[in-house]
């Protein structure tokens, strides 16, 4: 058999690439192969190895993190996993229980030590309450706990009440959503 | 203040003075930070990214201790102006990319710098001569302090400031300190020092930082690691490592000299000889020649020049920086024989 893309040389290497669920064969000789995978290598970039080590250990988890989204930006999980950059602060919250475990990986830990900024006591402070109730409800509603869920969206909407008339009060009205 | 008023002066971190000035270039910290409110930039749309342009434009304004700052639209400026910015190690090559939205803030000695809708919507940078990251880190707390007591940033207690990558969440810090190394590139024990540094968590990288790969004797070391240390933990962690670096250098350059004196003598004096008299010169034979007058520079070697005016060359000739001074296009043949014409005149006063 001749190399598919020179066509002179005997074909050594046998390679199947899946695009868009389209599957072909080529068949290549060994110096065009190697032109080839130096193409794959410079298109192989942070993203890609962020994605390696987002990787999860059960297909089945990997099915249930790719359908994850943000409720703030909605940026999915899988999106996440494409472009190796999150969309929003919130993603963190959102995508927490995934993050936790590659935060780890990459810096050794997943506890900040550092400085905490000026504001965190004031108005931060409640956005914080609001991510982490979101955070429950997701875990709620996973579990099929719908009464928990009931109680925690009432939560999450008296918070946003609150802080949309704080917001009014001071003229600041923000919507980070997309 | 324009672009072009760079030109007229020596960016701080290039006067060759403070601590290990010999060996070290320049400390640098950066801090990514990133309003709550509002999508990391890749992610944000037209009318969000200019929301997050303004609002941190007025928090400068407001405060006091940025008063001696300017602010430059990225999508005002020219090629050229840009590329003289990543020269200056102003702002990063990405940056210069795509430039919707995005913004440079410096200050007149060129200490401070923040590029706005980068890949975080701030990212706050000191830069300082010598050894010196402590001080850095002093001055660009206060910054930071100085932006979060008007704006709000996202921030979790578990993991620290959030950013765009999680590879800076945390401190969202990175400390980076450039090294000049001639002395264990020459005595080929580089690439054990580089491969122990890797081991250690930290990275090295080129003159101009991500992405750049490390060319001829200069080195970028920086922390891995932004989360699960306090600030001054990870910047004491650095500078651990960089004293056994610079001792290491010390040792290579004595055993240099003890060793072969001559040869050493010859080669610097060859350099400096032919940056005197060249006629045409690229950019990188440009970087290896003063690499070893930087050299023949710290062990009295050449005394015509100072170190000062050496780091002002290795700015001074970059492409961008030529032509920025004959204030016009010029093409790479043309700048070889600017660069060299600009070189002998320096050299001569």
């Amino acid at each position: 058999m001749l190399c598919d893309i020179c066509g002179k040389n005997q074909a050594t290497v046998h390679l199947t690439e899946i695009v868009d669920e389209q599957m072909t064969e080529l068949h290549l000789c060994e110096d065009c192969a190697r032109q080839k995978s130096a193409q794959m290598e410079s298109q192989f970039g942070l993203s890609d190895l962020l994605a390696g080590l987002a990787e999860f250990e059960k297909p089945e988890k990997d099915l249930e993190a790719a359908s994850l989204k943000c409720p703030s930006c909605k940026l999915t999980y899988a999106d996440f996993k494409k472009i190796g950059r999150l969309g929003c602060g919130s993603c963190y919250t959102a995508f927490k229980k995934y993050l936790g475990p590659l935060l780890k990986r990459i810096h050794g830990s997943s506890q900040h030590l550092g400085k905490t900024p000026v504001r965190v006591a004031g108005g931060l402070k409640k956005k914080i309450d609001a991510q982490d109730l979101r955070y429950k409800l997701q875990q709620a509603i996973e579990r099929e706990a719908f009464e928990e869920a009931a109680k925690l969206r009432d939560q999450i909407k008296e918070l946003e009440k609150k802080q949309m008339q704080n917001n009014n009060k001071t003229g600041k009205n923000k919507n980070g959503s997309k | 203040m324009e672009v072009n008023d760079l030109l007229k002066h020596t960016s701080e971190w290039l006067k060759g003075s403070g601590p290990n000035s010999d060996i070290v270039i320049s400390s640098r910290i950066r801090l990514a930070r990133n309003l709550a409110d509002f999508p990391f930039p890749h992610w944000a749309n037209k009318k969000q990214g200019e929301e997050i342009l303004k609002a941190i434009n007025e928090a400068r304004k407001s405060a006091d201790y940025l008063k001696n700052t300017v602010i430059f639209n990225l999508a005002d400026l020219d090629a050229l102006d840009k590329q003289f910015l990543v020269e200056r190690h102003l702002m990063s090559q990405e940056h210069a990319q795509k430039t919707d939205h995005k913004a440079l803030v410096i200050d007149g000695e060129e200490v401070l710098s923040i590029m706005i809708n980068e890949e975080d919507h701030l990212r706050i940078q000191i830069m300082q001569s010598g050894f010196n990251l402590s001080q850095a880190w002093d001055i660009i707390n206060r910054v930071d302090d100085g932006f979060a007591s008007v704006l709000s940033f996202a921030f979790l207690p578990d993991w620290g400031y959030l950013t765009a990558c999680p590879t800076n969440t945390g401190t969202g810090m990175r400390g980076s300190v450039m090294l000049h190394l001639p002395a264990l590139v020459m005595t080929r024990q580089i690439n054990r020092v580089l491969a122990a540094i890797a081991k250690l968590s930290f990275t090295t990288r080129g003159l101009y930082g991500e992405g750049t790969q490390a060319t001829g004797n200069f080195f970028q070391i920086s922390n891995q690691v932004s989360l699960g240390h306090r600030e001054e933990e990870i910047i004491d962690n650095i500078n651990g490592l960089i004293r056994q670096i610079i001792d290491q250098e010390n040792q290579a350059r004595e055993a240099m000299l003890a060793q072969n004196k001559p040869l050493l003598e010859d080669r610097i004096s060859r350099s400096f000889g032919i940056l005197e008299s060249a006629h045409i010169i690229s950019s990188q034979e440009t970087t290896e020649l003063l690499s070893m007058v930087r050299l023949g520079c710290d062990l009295g070697i050449v005394k015509d020049i100072d170190r000062r005016s050496i780091n002002e060359l290795f700015i001074l000739t970059q492409p961008a920086h030529l032509q920025k001074i004959e204030n016009k296009k010029l093409s790479s043949q043309e700048r070889d024989i600017k660069r060299a014409e600009l070189i002998r005149d320096r050299l001569k006063a």
